[in-house]
């Protein structure tokens, strides 16, 4: 599914972020990424939905090499890809039903499909009931579910969360979470940057560590590993 | 199966024109006075253009008309007795591709002359007292080619005083012409530049706002062109905006011209092109160069900001 081999990062101001990453992540995984601030947990999230590209080394995604991928193809490989942050990033003009369909009309879905499957999406994280609401009317845990509504609208394979717990209380943390399982039982591959030791010693997954651009331990159903 | 896929394709190709229409229609309403500041470049690049090209069009015709006019006027030395004055004329006659030879006394000289002043030529009247123009042989060659042949001819036979012939006011007008072409290219160019400019500025404006939109576009999987879209559409809108003064102007205009032209018929050799169809291809380029413009505007300030 994913696959890097020997993946290097070095930005143009001269900052090496990634120093030779290899890893194989499964479809239908669910994968934390741990580690201090600037280890190259982003770095590593950036890589696969094409945000950046790795200065050497291959990364394969469903078979497709996405370090060789033309620019104009990424926007095809994005489609096959949620991604999903801690501030959220809805637009405060549009309605939630509006933001979650915004995804879709921007990849030119037929309007028919659109209505259904952003009703399904808004069912499934529990704001059926909120699609009318605009974000500032809603709190940070129900801004967080529409992006993840968005994220999941055209039903993408891996679904990438950059911290999206880093702005939540614990308790909407949990909502969150729960609704990140939903989605990976249904088959959908999770990779989570995430500092909270709470989640990942609670809810037990696979956890890769990375430290100064290297994966210190990688380990199904593991531990935080940090003081957190 | 094809023939729904085929629907299906137009199906979404209708909406989403629709749709970057619709965005950049209100991107233009959004940019307030950026938008008015470069509709209104646009619209002095525009009417610039427009009387540059129909002043040098105009000028060119003009000066092809009258090279095409097979007439030499051949003055006649004053100096010259009658028989001399007949025997010209048969000399001429008999010069290679002349069809008609005309006398035209001094008197119907100086009477031309007058009639061709219109109403500042009563002035003229004084002079017919004593009438200080050349008596003249009107000489008409078969073909156009030959005027200047002829004219050339007719210089070394004895008692001409001189020879006038289209041929140099042709070349007079060619010249002037040539001088408006260059004075015009660089006066337009550096306005079409500051329209670009001023328009790829506002467009830049429009992304700034937008670019949180823009930003979630690319994540979901926009691609580059449907991204592009309603920019570019805002910049061919703000280069068609421009464009509707300018071909008012040039109808109205050209219309005036020609009326005005067309009352005073005795300034024999202006001719200018006929409003129809002229005035309408005139206001087609303005057209396309203010799309040209709005377009060119919008491509470059969308280019650099999509490399990502």
């Amino acid at each position: 599914m994913i696959l890097m081999k020997d993946v290097y990062k070095t930005y143009e101001n001269g900052v090496t972020a990634l120093n030779g990453i290899n890893v194989e992540i499964e479809q239908g995984e669910f994968v934390y990424i741990v580690g201090p601030s600037g280890a190259g947990k982003s770095s590593f999230i950036k890589l696969m939905y094409r945000e950046i590209k790795p200065t050497r080394g291959t990364l394969f995604i469903s078979n497709k090499d996405v370090s060789e991928l033309k620019e104009k193809e990424v926007p095809y490989l994005r489609r096959n890809i949620g991604v999903i942050f801690q501030d959220f990033r809805l637009l405060p003009k549009l309605s939630v039903y509006e933001n979650v369909a915004f995804a879709l009309e921007v990849i030119e879905e037929p309007p028919k499909n659109i209505r259904r499957r952003v009703m399904e999406v808004l069912d499934l994280v529990g704001l059926k009931s909120k699609a009318r609401f605009f974000p500032n009317e809603l709190s940070g845990g129900e801004q967080q579910r529409v992006s993840i509504a968005r994220a999941i609208v055209n039903r993408p394979k891996i679904v990438i969360a950059d911290e999206p717990t880093g702005n939540l209380d614990p308790d909407t943390s949990w909502e969150i979470m729960r609704a990140f399982e939903e989605i990976n039982n249904s088959g959908t591959t999770i990779i989570m940057a995430t500092h909270s030791k709470e989640i990942v010693n609670t809810i037990k997954k696979r956890v890769i560590a990375i430290e100064d651009g290297l994966i210190v331990r990688d380990e199904h159903r593991g531990d935080y590993g940090y003081e957190s | 199966m094809l023939e729904t896929n085929i629907e299906v394709i137009t199906d979404m190709r209708a909406r989403t024109i629709k749709r970057h229409f619709r965005e950049g229609i209100k991107n233009i309403f959004r940019n307030g006075w950026m938008t008015v500041a470069s509709v209104g470049a646009v619209t002095m690049t525009l009417l610039l253009v427009g009387a540059f090209l129909g002043l040098i069009l105009n000028l060119n015709h003009m000066a092809e008309k009258i090279e095409d006019d097979v007439v030499v006027k051949v003055l006649i030395d004053l100096t010259a007795t009658d028989d001399d004055v007949i025997s010209l004329g048969d000399q001429i006659k008999k010069l290679p591709g002349v069809e008609t030879v005309v006398f035209s006394s001094k008197d119907d000289e100086l009477q031309s002359l007058i009639n061709s002043m219109g109403q500042g030529g009563d002035v003229w009247k004084l002079y017919e007292q004593e009438n200080p123009l050349n008596n003249a042989y009107i000489v008409k060659a078969d073909k156009p080619q030959e005027t200047e042949n002829i004219a050339k001819q007719v210089t070394n036979l004895a008692h001409v005083d001189s020879v006038t012939y289209g041929q140099e006011v042709a070349q007079n007008l060619f010249k002037f012409t040539s001088y408006a072409r260059t004075i015009g290219i660089i006066l337009i160019a550096g306005l079409v530049l500051t329209a670009i400019f001023l328009i790829s500025n506002t467009i830049k404006l429009t992304i700034m706002a937008r670019s949180r939109e823009i930003g979630i576009m690319k994540l979901v999987g926009a691609t580059n062109g449907f991204i592009r879209g309603p920019f570019f559409v805002e910049g061919l809108l703000l280069g068609v905006l421009g464009s509707i003064i300018p071909i008012v102007g040039v109808l109205a205009g050209y219309k005036l011209v020609e009326n005005s032209i067309t009352g005073v018929s005795s300034i024999g050799f202006v001719e200018i092109l006929p409003f129809n169809p002229f005035a309408w291809e005139l206001s087609a380029i303005i057209l396309i160069v203010g799309a040209g413009i709005g377009i060119w505007g919008s491509l470059m300030s969308v280019r650099k900001f999509l490399k990502v």
